[in-house]
């Protein structure tokens, strides 16, 4: 604890006598007469003076220090330590003191005064602060440290997160089209940020493509991606329909590979949250979380009718999943109220109107994977064989056509008060064309040129060479320079134009303008 | 022949094997670890019915009135010393007969005379422990009995029973001559030194439990701080050059590392201090002008690593708790190295740390909370009050012969209280 700031009186006047309380005690040179060893004293520490104040520093703990240095604030070589403060450390207590000069800094301290304590290798009084010559981190270190940051972290989560977590088996059907590389990137993205194991089943409508392979190779994660031999079709209807047989053929996929774990649907163009994942380790053999429908609105005028509608009456919550009562038991299932909006929604894909959802979508559901295995033990009776419910592919509306009994549906997300992942269907039309891959290649044709009219200081004839130079050059630059910027900065920027030509116009044109 | 040495053989190895479980180890609950001392297993020790307190009735000038004067006294660092008289008044150890006492304790608030700014002055507490000694020596036979070796004291003030805030001057001061055989119960510990005396039972300082425990953030928050520090690296009002305060070693701390991005280290106040501490793998206490500090309990309650850079200082129970296997601990000469020595500490020794910080024993033995609960604090000081039971032979003094000497001591002290 430190001292009240009432004391700082008395500390101070106590440390001009040296943090060595020895005032009281007898000491050689002081007490009784003007002794030759008092009067030499004084005049030492008045010289002592002088020069300290010509030299603008106490030099006087210089000379003691180099004359009594101790092993408490020696410089080892290897630290640096603040030398005026360790030399001020030890003649603090000497400088003003008329005690013997042999006494060194604070180990002094325990001589006196304190019989019968055996030597501490703790002193009291001022100590040197030791700065070492790098004090900057040192990289291997710092790795060091993130590395036991890290295992630390893993240790938590063990123990306090989800105890042994099961795989997240996710199944997406998708297709090549415009908007594939921003839905599938961004479920993608969510996937890579899942801590747990996962599976990524991708269903591609219209075979294996390089398109879509090289894509989801990039997120370095376990895929299995299968084709489906039909293309995907126009109408959403059939669109939803197929999608269906879709995860339909992967949730087979599991069955046949045995694949162990929690199933979820990811379709390409939804939004899910992280809790979402942690969510789905809940689940024991079938569950249901709520899902934000985001019904995209095609035309504003339709759009007000609509919601003109909705206020007179209750305003549609555009929430799909589970509906508990107040015990937390599932008594039903918020759908979708697609009346507001019936001959206006959407009837095929890249249609301006609104895309409506099923009544209750896959996305939602979540299931054990053991459920659509051939044989697993302890699956129970209320599931449908996969082969039997397969068979009747075109009727599977939502993974409730697997089970006889729907009671069995176990809420999550505190019994479907939190909604985890949002429903969204944004499609280009369906001939919109995009580069493949998303790489532009051959090059686009010049639309705006950089240059319209010559440098407003530029020689009024240049080769027609150098003029096609200089336009390559610029549309190499990936045209981030606009034309009025380079204009600007005209001649400065020719000057750079210069340095960059390669051939021998540089010369021709220095000894032009020179 | 033959069968002797076999059955021995047999007995032996069964021996082995059973003594291997039930050693300290992991428990069913793998989060924790069970806490060996040196004394073993203590921390679960139940102090009822080992021992008999006897509570002197002292006048209230000496404990009520002064606390009536300045409430504060029951928030700060050392308000130990109200809650421990508060806690025997009330606990099952306590005894109306004196005759059949072990120990004796004396309720006398020497740490309760504050400055404005909430600062205890230790200038009347030799005084005024005298005048309660004077006081209980002529109404009951039990101290001139013994000269109060089988009595105790709680001064928890900086340098303990030295009185003093100001390390030279409670050295030369030294712990007051009449408590010289009682048993001191106190919150500064250091090797070697004058103010710790043998057998004293050292205790954390008061940290206030429900304003802890109001600052608790879930523990799966990942801790993604490597080093955490908030406080003083200079005292500028009493130390303006540095190198005094702490002996220089937080100032080397702040020099060395204070552009080190593993090392959250600054002198700000900030309100969401105990939730940075639950958030830190490693805290920092380093010594201030006493080696002691109330850091150390919020480590342990929060379950951050206690690194403790004080040389030869005694922590809190230290015959009950492995300290050793709990914190790291750090020369003072050797500040500058401490990023290598942190980081070059196996993972899995700062996991097993972690386990036994979160033992919720160490937790509960380092808080003094109201009412009293088991195995906290007050437990543990009564722990250590029986493990000095029963008394040696020569506490009881033969008629007529005194060893303390009541004139001993700075002409200040004598006056009366």
């Amino acid at each position: 604890m430190k001292p009240s700031l009432l004391q700082q009186q008395s500390r101070r006047s106590n440390s001009f006598r040296g943090s060595n309380p020895l005032d009281s005690s007898p000491d050689g040179g002081g007490g009784a007469g003007k002794s030759p060893a008092a009067i030499f004293w004084l005049v030492l520490h008045g010289l002592c003076c002088l020069v300290s104040l010509v030299l603008g520093f106490r030099f006087s703990r210089l000379i003691f220090f180099l004359l009594f240095s101790t092993s408490t604030n020696s410089n080892t070589g290897l630290y640096q330590t603040s030398p005026f403060r360790t030399v001020a450390d030890i003649a603090e207590n000497l400088a003003f003191s008329t005690s013997l000069p042999s006494l060194d800094s604070s180990p002094a301290n325990r001589t006196t005064g304190t019989a019968g304590v055996s030597s501490s290798g703790v002193v009291v009084g001022r100590h040197g602060i030791l700065i070492r010559p790098w004090p900057h981190p040192n990289p291997d270190e710092v790795m060091k440290a993130h590395r036991i940051i890290e295992r630390v972290q893993r240790e938590q989560r063990a123990q306090y997160g989800v105890k042994s977590p099961r795989t997240v088996i996710v199944v997406t059907p998708t297709y090549v089209r415009t908007f594939q590389t921003l839905h599938l990137t961004g479920v993608m993205h969510s996937l890579m940020n899942v801590p747990y194991d996962l599976v990524w089943i991708v269903v591609e409508a219209g075979g294996v493509t390089n398109e879509t392979a090289s894509l989801i190779t990039k997120s370095g994660l376990r895929t299995i991606h299968i084709g489906f031999e039909e293309r995907m079709p126009i109408s959403w209807e059939d669109r939803h329909r197929m999608e269906a047989r879709m995860r339909l053929r992967a949730l087979r996929v599991v069955s046949e590979k045995k694949l162990d774990g929690a199933v979820m649907f990811a379709d390409d163009s939804n939004m899910h949250s992280m809790e979402l994942f942690d969510e789905i380790q809940k689940v024991k053999w079938i569950g249901a979380v709520s899902v934000g429908i985001l019904v995209h609105s095609g035309h504003s005028d339709e759009d007000l009718s609509v919601r003109n509608e909705g206020d007179e009456s209750n305003s549609p919550v555009p929430i799909q999943g589970p509906a508990c009562n107040s015990s937390d038991q599932l008594v039903g299932w918020h759908t979708f109220n697609s009346l507001p909006y019936v001959g206006r929604s959407a009837n095929y894909v890249g249609d301006r109107a609104t895309v409506l959802p099923r009544k209750l979508e896959w996305a939602g559901f979540v299931l054990n994977s053991r459920l659509v295995w051939k044989k697993a033990e302890d699956k129970p009776d209320w599931v449908k064989d996969l082969d039997m419910v397969a068979r009747d592919e075109a009727n599977v509306e939502s993974p409730l056509s697997l089970l006889k009994d729907s009671s069995v549906v176990e809420p999550l997300g505190s019994c479907g008060r939190k909604v985890l992942l949002w429903w969204l269907r944004v499609e280009a039309r369906a001939d919109s064309k995009f580069p493949s891959g998303w790489i532009i290649d051959p090059p686009l044709e010049v639309t705006v040129p950089a240059r319209h009219t010559p440098w407003p200081d530029a020689p009024p004839e240049l080769p027609t060479s150098e003029k096609v130079t200089s336009i390559k050059e610029s549309s190499e630059k990936r045209a981030t320079k606009t034309r009025t910027h380079r204009s600007r900065r005209g001649s400065r920027s020719k000057r750079k134009h210069e340095a960059r030509s390669v051939d021998a116009h540089v010369s021709e044109r220095h000894s032009g303008e020179n | 022949m033959m069968r002797v040495c076999e059955w021995l053989f047999v007995t032996l190895l069964v021996y082995c094997l059973v003594g291997r479980f039930g050693v300290e180890g992991l428990d069913q609950n793998t989060l924790t670890e069970r806490i060996s001392g040196s004394a073993g297993d203590v921390l679960e020790d139940n102090p009822v019915g080992k021992l008999q307190v006897y509570v002197y009735e002292l006048p209230s000038k000496y404990n009520k009135k002064i606390l009536q004067k300045d409430s504060r006294c029951l928030n700060h660092m050392f308000a130990a010393e109200i809650f421990m008289h508060r806690f025997l008044l009330s606990s099952p150890v306590r005894t109306r007969n004196p005759e059949e006492a072990d120990w004796f304790y004396t309720p006398v608030y020497t740490t309760c005379d504050l400055t404005p700014t909430g600062l205890p002055l230790p200038f009347k507490s030799p005084r005024m422990m005298r005048s309660a000694i004077q006081l209980i020596s002529s109404n009951w036979p039990y101290w001139n009995r013994t000269e109060g070796a089988d009595h105790f004291f709680v001064v928890p003030h900086d340098f303990g029973a030295c009185f003093h805030y100001q390390e030279e001057k409670a050295i030369e001061r030294g712990i007051l001559p009449l408590l010289r055989r009682a048993t001191l119960v106190q919150t500064f510990g250091q090797r070697n030194h004058v103010c710790l005396k043998e057998g004293s039972i050292t205790i954390p300082p008061y940290a206030p439990p429900q304003k802890m425990q109001a600052h608790l953030i879930p523990p799966e928050t990942p801790r993604s701080i490597f080093v955490y520090f908030r406080g003083l690296f200079y005292d500028v009002n009493n130390d303006p050059e540095g190198g005094y305060y702490a002996r220089g070693a937080r100032a080397s701390v702040w020099e060395n590392f204070k552009n080190n991005p593993l090392f959250d280290i600054s002198t700000d106040h900030p309100t969401t201090y105990y939730e940075d501490m639950q958030r830190s793998i490693f805290c920092l206490c380093p010594l201030g002008w006493a080696p002691w500090s109330p850091r150390l309990v919020e480590a342990v309650v929060f379950g951050c690593i206690p690194v403790i850079i004080a040389d030869d200082i005694v922590l809190p129970f230290a015959d009950a708790i492995p300290w050793e296997d709990i914190g790291v601990f750090l020369a003072e000469k050797d500040v500058p190295n401490l990023d290598t020595i942190l980081t070059s500490i196996e993972p899995e020794v700062v996991l097993r740390k972690q386990r036994l910080l979160a033992n919720p024993s160490m937790k509960q033995a380092m808080l003094f909370p109201q009412p009293a609960q088991p195995r906290d604090a007050f437990h543990q000081i009564l722990n250590g009050l029986a493990r000095k039971l029963p008394h040696d032979k020569n506490v009881h003094l033969k008629p007529g012969e005194k060893i303390l000497d009541w004139s001993v001591g700075p002409v200040g002290d004598l006056k009366p209280w």
